[in-house]
């Protein structure tokens, strides 16, 4: 018997993965909308928990997907979320990538992309914003988020040593 | 320097598994910078120019940037094997990685500095996605539409709180049509 939540989990993510437009970055609001504020399936807490969890180990940042999915359904959840995120996105792109390489200087296509950049700035921002927003509840949460914004935008700082610092920081118990 | 003028060479199943495997495990917070120096500068799987085109389309497309990526280098070179060898390359430690730190931290939840900690990286990965944002945005301030248009994908989504596939299905045919129309 396959618990129901498993299709549920399958459902959200399979829709999420030809929506995402900009990558997993782009998503993190409507993973937050379904997850937290829909189906109810953790607190604003437990989503900037995960958030933190997908950050601090290695590896791409749709990696936030399978620890939504194990939250709701354990270890099974965390595959099954994985691969309904990774999937339907990468038969498309499996089927386009002749297309693109056929097409990469036609007018429409290069409209397209030009159309579609701004939107993904703009899905990207709201990323940041609704993390800020479930993450930070103390002053210090928000001088952590503001400092790492500037040395990430005026140094090439690798951004491993900013999560070790507001770690560090978090652990001490300033936050 | 040969951009697309040499036959491309020879990359086995395996040799996309393996590479995409190191891939995945060698960044935080996106892998993408890594992907380019491996396939790029230590492989030599694709020129400069070869890979850029593969990023844009990766981009362009729905789904996780790095999961397109291995998915059309795979095919480039192994077809459906190659793109499945690649996805599980960069999918499979990663997440096994992912899981079991999630669980490890549940059984120490209870331990303030942890919790302590947790709030200080999700704050500071918080202020890394935003500054992601703004690179991104940079080149968009030269024309006032696509500022526009970001703005309203930023208050539709963000602040309206307007599902994503409305979101998208009113806003990426406007945005396109602008697009083609001041096309030079």
């Amino acid at each position: 018997m396959i618990p129901p939540v498993l299709f549920e989990l399958a459902a959200q993510f399979f829709v999420l993965s030809l929506l995402s437009i900009g990558g997993a970055n782009a998503v993190i609001p409507e993973i937050h909308l379904r997850a937290v504020e829909i189906h109810r399936w953790m607190t604003d807490e437990d989503f900037a928990q995960l958030f933190a969890l997908s950050q601090a180990a290695p590896g791409p940042n749709v990696l936030i997907v399978g620890l939504v999915g194990w939250k709701v359904a354990g270890v099974l959840g965390g595959v099954v979320a994985m691969l309904a995120m990774s999937g339907p996105s990468s038969v498309l792109t499996y089927g386009v990538a002749h297309a693109w390489e056929r097409w990469r200087d036609a007018a429409w296509r290069i409209a397209i992309q030009r159309g579609l950049a701004p939107v993904t700035v703009g899905l990207i921002l709201s990323s940041g914003y609704i993390l800020v927003r479930t993450a930070d509840h103390t002053w210090m949460a928000y001088a952590i988020t503001a400092a790492t914004l500037l040395f990430s935008l005026s140094t090439r700082l690798h951004p491993l040593w900013l999560l070790a610092v507001a770690a560090v920081l978090g652990g001490s118990g300033l936050v | 320097m040969d951009d697309g003028i040499a036959p491309p060479p020879a990359v086995s199943t395996s040799a996309l598994f393996v590479g995409f495997l190191k891939i995945g495990l060698s960044g935080f917070g996106g892998v993408m910078p890594f992907a380019r120096r491996m396939i790029v500068e230590q492989q030599r799987w694709l020129s400069e120019l070869e890979f850029l085109d593969v990023l844009s389309l990766s981009q362009f497309l729905p789904g996780p940037n790095i999961v397109n990526v291995s998915v059309i280098i795979g095919r480039r070179f192994q077809g459906v094997t190659g793109a499945v060898a690649a996805l599980a390359g960069i999918l499979l430690m990663p997440l096994v990685i992912v899981l079991a730190l999630a669980t490890l931290y549940t059984h120490f939840a209870h331990i303030e500095a942890v919790r302590g900690s947790c709030n200080g990286v999700s704050a500071s990965a918080s202020g890394l996605i935003v500054a992601t944002a703004l690179k991104l945005a940079r080149p968009l301030k030269a024309s006032a539409w696509q500022v526009a248009v970001c703005a309203v994908a930023f208050v539709g989504i963000a602040l309206l709180r307007v599902p994503l596939l409305w979101l998208l299905a009113g806003l990426c045919p406007v945005s396109i049509a602008i697009a083609w129309h001041t096309r030079r």
